[in-house]
C-alpha cells in the first residue's frame, strides 16, 4: 500500500466543460439543419468544432499543467491507465459493430438475397461479394489489396515500431533519439493519410467506387473512413506529445500520456490489420 | 495509512466549492453535487416523460380518435421511450453512483471530477435535442424507441435530432462508467479487497462494463442510420445488399444488455436495503456477486429474442430461446437471497424496506412473464402486443424505479442530515404500487386477448380494461407529485427530524459507520482503513 501517495489529486471547480456541452448543441442543431437542407447550418457546426477545440485545448492544457507541476502521484497514474484502458475498450467495440455490419452482410444478407426466396424479385441477381446489391446497377471496379493498402499497412506497422523505439528512448533519457523517433511516428502517420486520401480519390474517380456504392462501398468507406479518422486523432496527439517532448517534458519514469497516445496508436494499428485482412484482402 | 484530499484551494472546510449560485453548479467537481445535479435532472425528465405517458393513456381511454393524430401518437410512444430510458432511469442510477459510490468505498471523490461534470453536463443538451424534436418540421421521431429501419431512414429532422441526442447520451454514459469503474477499482480504502464491496458497487461495476461495451454498438448503429438516411449507404437496404433486420440485431446486440444496465443497480439498491431493514447480513453475499456478474455476461447472447418474428433459422431460435431461460436460473438467485435474508429477521417496514419488498413481489412478476415471453412459440402470438408492455413495465416501473424510490428513501438522511416525512414516504409507497398494478396488470389481458401496442386506436372489446388502465395512470401520475412534494420538503426546503450518523441500525457499509448526516463536502479527507 505504500506505493500510494497520500493525497489524491481533486482539481478545483473548472469551466471547460460547459463550453464542451455548448459545442455539442451546436455541432448536432448546426447538423441537424443542414443535412436537412438549410445550408448556413454548416456554420453553427463549425462553429461548434471551434468551441469544441478550444475546450480540448484549454481542459487539457490545465491538465499538462497540473502533471507537469507535480500535482499527479502514483496513485492518480493508476486511475489515468485505467481510464485509458477502459476508453480504448469502448473504441474497440464501436468498431465492432461496423465489422459486425460487414460480417453481417457477407455471410448473411447478400446470400439471402440471392436465395430461392428472392429469385422472383430479382432472378438475375448473383450472391456474390463484392456487391452493390439487386438494384443498383452501376458498375464499380472493388479496391484492391496489394497496392497502396500494402504499403499503408507496412507503414502502420512502422509506426507501431518508431514509437516504440521512441518510448525506449524516453525511458533512457535519450531525448534526441526520443525526438527523432517521434518525429518518424507522426511522418509515417501523415504519410498513410495522404496515401488513404489519394486511394479515395482514386476508388471514386476511376474505380466509380463510391460511399454510395451499395453495400460494399458503405461497408468500405465506413470502415476506412472512421479508422482514418483515429489515425488522424492519432496523429494530432502524437504530433502533441512531440511538442511537449521538444518542450522538455515528461521524466524517464513518469510519462504516461505519452504511454496512453502509444497505446492508442497500437489500437489504431490492430484495427487496420482487421481491415486489411477482412476490407480488403478477403 | 491514511489518504488526504489535496483539492487545489487549501483544506478548508468550505460548504461547497468557491463559486456561488448557478456558476457552483456549472463549474463543479464534486461528486456530491454532480450527483444532485443527476437526480433533479432525471426527475424532471421522469416528470416530461411521465407527461408523455399521460397523454398516451388519456388517447387510450376510449376507443376511436379523441385527442391525437396516429403520427401524434406515435412521436409520444417513442419520445416516452426514449426520454425514460435514456433521461430518467439511466440518469438516475448514475446519480446514485456519484453519491453513494465514493462513500461506500471510502474514496475522496470520483477519479475522473472534471471528466465526471462534463457527463453531465451533456444531458441537457440531449434532453433539449429530444424534447426539441417535437417543434421541428415533421415532429419528434416516431419510429418507437427501438427506431428500426427502414421506419427510421424515414421521416424529418426529429429523427436526425434524435440521432444526435442518442449520440450525446451515450458519450455521457460511456465517461461516466469509465469514471466509475476507475474510481471503484483504483479508489478503495485499504483493506476493501473486491469481494467485500457493497453489492450497489459491485453491481454498478459491473453495469459500468457492460454500458462501455454496449454504448458504442448502439453509436454505430445510429451512424450507420445517419449515414443512410443522408449520404446513400446501403447498410439497411436491400436494393443496396443491406438488410433492414441487421439494424435490429445491432439495436438489440445493445438493446438487451441495456435493459440490465437499468436494472441492476437497482439490484444493487435492494441488497442494501433489504439485509439493513432485517437486521441480517446478505444472505450468499458471494453468490450475488457471482449472480449478477453471470446476467451480465448472459445478457450478450440473448438479444434475438427481441425479434422471433422477424425469420431466423431454428438453431438460432432454440439458442436464444434457451440462453434467455437460463438467465432466469442468477436472477432467481437473487430474488431467493433476498428472501433469505429477511428470513427470521427482525424486519421493520419504513418506506425503503416497503418499496423493497414491493419491488421484490412486483418485479419478480415481470420476470416471469419474461419467461413466457421467451417461449418462442408463445413470442410469436404475444410479440408487439400489450402483453410486451406489460411484462417491461413491471420490470422498469416496479423494478428500476422502485429500487431507486428505495434507495432515496434509504439514503436521503445521509444526504440532508434530515429525515423524510416517513408518513408521506408510506402514501407515496401505497399509491405507487397500487395505482401501477391497476395500470399495467390490464395490459396482460388486453396483450393476451392481441390487442398491439404502439397504435391510438382500438378494437371495442378492448375497452373497459384500457378505461382501468388509463385511470390507474393518472392516478400513478399524480402520486409522484406527492414525492416531489417529499423529496423537495427534506432536500431544498430542509424540513424533517435530523438523522443523526445511523438512523438505520441495521445498516453498516461505510457511508453510515464513518461519515456525520449530512455528509461532508469532501467525504474521506481520510481513508478509512478496514480491518
Ligand atoms: C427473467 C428475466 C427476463 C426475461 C426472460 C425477459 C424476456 C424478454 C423477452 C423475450 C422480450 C421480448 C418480447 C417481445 O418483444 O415479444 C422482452 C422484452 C422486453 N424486456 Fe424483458 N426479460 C427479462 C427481464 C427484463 C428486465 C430486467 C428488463 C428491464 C429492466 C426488461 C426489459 C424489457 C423491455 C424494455 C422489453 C421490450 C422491448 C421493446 O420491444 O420495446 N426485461 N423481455
Ligand atoms: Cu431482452
Amino acid at each position: 500500500m505504500s506505493d500510494r501517495a497520500q493525497h489524491y489529486y481533486v482539481p478545483q471547480p473548472s469551466h471547460w466543460m460547459i463550453f464542451g456541452s455548448a459545442a455539442l448543441f451546436c455541432m448536432a442543431t448546426g447538423a441537424a439543419s443542414w443535412l436537412n437542407g438549410w445550408e448556413p447550418g454548416r456554420y453553427i457546426v463549425f462553429a461548434g468544432l471551434a468551441i469544441l477545440a478550444f475546450m480540448m485545448a484549454r481542459w487539457f492544457g490545465d491538465v499538462v499543467r497540473e502533471s507537469e507541476g507535480g500535482k499527479y502521484g502514483r496513485w492518480e497514474d493508476v486511475s489515468f491507465r485505467w481510464g485509458m484502458s477502459w476508453f480504448i475498450f469502448s473504441e474497440v467495440m464501436f468498431f465492432a459493430a461496423f465489422f459486425g455490419a460487414l460480417y453481417y452482410a457477407r455471410l448473411i444478407a447478400v446470400p439471402d438475397l440471392g436465395s430461392l426466396d428472392n429469385k422472383l424479385l430479382w432472378p438475375d441477381f448473383a450472391a456474390q461479394w463484392p456487391t452493390a446489391g439487386p438494384v443498383f446497377k452501376d458498375p464499380f471496379t472493388p479496391m484492391a489489396a496489394w497496392g497502396i493498402p500494402a504499403i499503408n499497412t507496412l507503414l502502420l506497422l512502422s509506426s507501431g515500431v518508431t514509437v516504440t523505439v521512441a518510448h525506449w528512448a524516453l525511458k533512457e533519457g535519450k531525448r534526441a533519439q526520443l525526438a527523432l523517433f517521434m518525429f518518424f511516428t507522426v511522418a509515417l502517420g501523415v504519410t498513410f493519410l495522404c496515401l488513404q486520401a489519394y486511394e479515395y480519390g482514386h476508388a471514386y474517380s476511376e474505380l466509380n467506387l463510391k460511399l454510395s456504392t451499395g453495400v460494399y462501398g458503405s461497408t468500405f468507406f465506413m470502415l476506412t473512413g472512421f479508422h482514418g479518422f483515429h489515425v488522424t486523432v492519432g496523429t494530432l496527439m502524437l504530433t502533441v506529445i512531440l511538442a511537449r517532448c521538444l518542450a522538455g517534458h515528461f521524466k524517464p519514469e513518469n510519462h504516461f500520456a505519452f504511454e496512453a497516445v502509444a497505446w492508442y496508436w497500437h489500437f489504431v494499428d490492430v484495427v487496420w490489420l482487421g481491415l486489411f485482412i477482412f476490407v480488403y484482402w478477403l | 495509512m491514511s489518504a488526504v484530499i489535496d483539492s487545489g484551494h487549501a483544506h478548508d472546510e468550505h460548504a461547497h466549492g468557491p463559486y456561488g449560485g448557478v456558476m457552483r453548479w456549472v463549474t463543479t467537481t464534486n461528486h456530491k453535487d454532480i450527483g444532485t445535479l443527476y437526480l433533479w435532472f432525471s426527475f424532471t425528465m421522469f416528470l416530461v416523460g411521465g407527461m408523455l405517458a399521460l397523454a398516451i393513456r388519456a388517447e387510450l381511454f376510449q376507443p376511436g380518435l379523441q385527442f391525437w393524430h396516429p403520427e401524434f401518437f406515435n412521436q409520444l410512444t417513442t419520445m416516452h421511450g426514449l426520454i425514460m430510458v435514456f433521461g430518467a432511469i439511466m440518469p438516475a442510477f448514475v446519480g446514485f453512483a456519484n453519491w453513494q459510490v465514493p462513500m461506500m468505498i471510502g474514496a475522496p471523490d470520483m477519479a475522473f471530477a472534471r471528466l465526471n461534470n462534463w457527463s453531465f453536463w451533456m444531458l441537457p443538451v440531449a434532453a433539449t435535442l429530444l424534447v426539441g424534436s417535437f417543434f421541428v418540421p415533421g415532429g419528434a421521431s416516431a419510429a418507437g424507441w427501438t427506431i428500426y429501419a427502414p421506419l427510421s431512414t424515414q421521416m424529418g429532422p426529429g429523427m436526425d435530432l434524435a440521432i444526435f441526442a442518442l449520440h450525446i447520451m451515450g458519450a455521457s454514459s460511456i465517461m461516466g462508467s469509465i469514471n466509475i469503474i476507475t474510481t471503484i477499482l483504483n479508489m478503495r480504502a485499504p483493506g476493501m479487497t473486491l469481494i467485500r464491496m457493497p453489492l450497489f458497487v459491485w453491481t454498478w461495476l459491473i453495469t459500468a462494463y457492460l454500458l462501455i461495451a454496449v454504448m458504442p454498438v448502439l453509436a454505430g448503429a445510429i451512424t450507420m442510420l445517419l449515414t443512410d438516411r443522408h449520404f446513400g449507404t446501403s447498410f439497411f437496404n436491400a436494393a443496396g445488399g443491406g438488410d433492414p433486420v441487421m439494424f435490429q440485431h445491432i439495436f438489440w446486440f445493445f438493446g438487451h444488455p441495456e435493459v440490465y444496465i437499468m436494472i441492476l443497480p437497482g439490484f444493487g439498491i435492494i441488497s442494501q436495503v433489504i439485509p439493513a431493514f432485517s437486521r441480517k447480513p446478505l444472505f450468499g453475499y458471494s453468490s450475488m456477486v457471482y449472480a449478477t456478474a453471470s446476467i451480465a455476461v448472459l445478457s450478450f447472447i440473448v438479444w434475438a429474442h427481441h425479434m422471433f418474428t422477424v425469420g431466423m433459422p431454428t438453431a438460432g431460435i432454440l439458442f436464444f430461446m434457451y440462453a434467455t431461460v437460463l438467465i432466469a436460473v442468477p436472477t432467481g438467485v437473487k430474488v431467493f437471497n433476498w428472501l433469505t435474508t429477511m428470513w427470521r429477521g427482525s424486519m421493520s417496514f419504513e418506506t425503503p424496506m416497503l418499496f423493497a419488498v414491493g419491488f421484490i413481489f412486483v418485479f419478480t412478476m415481470g420476470g416471469f412473464t419474461g419467461l413466457i415471453l421467451a417461449i418462442m412459440p408463445i413470442d410469436i402470438q404475444l410479440q408487439d402486443t400489450y402483453y410486451v408492455v406489460a411484462h417491461f413495465h413491471y420490470v422498469l416501473v416496479a423494478g428500476s424505479l422502485f429500487s431507486l424510490f428505495a434507495g432515496f428513501y434509504f439514503w436521503v438522511p445521509k444526504w440532508t442530515g434530515r429525515m423524510y416525512d416517513e408518513k408521506l414516504g408510506k402514501w407515496h409507497f401505497w399509491l405507487s404500487i397500487i395505482f401501477f398494478n391497476v395500470t399495467f396488470f390490464p395490459m396482460h389481458f388486453l396483450g393476451l386477448a392481441g390487442m398491439p401496442r404502439r397504435i391510438p386506436d382500438y378494437a371495442l372489446q378492448f375497452a373497459g380494461f384500457n378505461e382501468i388502465a388509463s385511470i390507474g395512470a393518472f392516478a400513478f401520475g399524480l402520486s409522484q407529485i406527492l414525492f416531489l412534494w417529499i423529496a423537495l420538503k427534506v432536500t431544498v426546503l430542509g424540513r424533517g427530524e435530523e438523522a443523526g450518523q445511523r438512523p438505520w441500525d441495521g445498516a453498516d457499509t461505510l457511508e453510515w459507520t464513518h461519515l456525520p448526516s449530512p455528509a461532508p463536502y469532501h467525504s474521506f479527507h481520510e481513508q478509512p482503513v478496514l480491518g
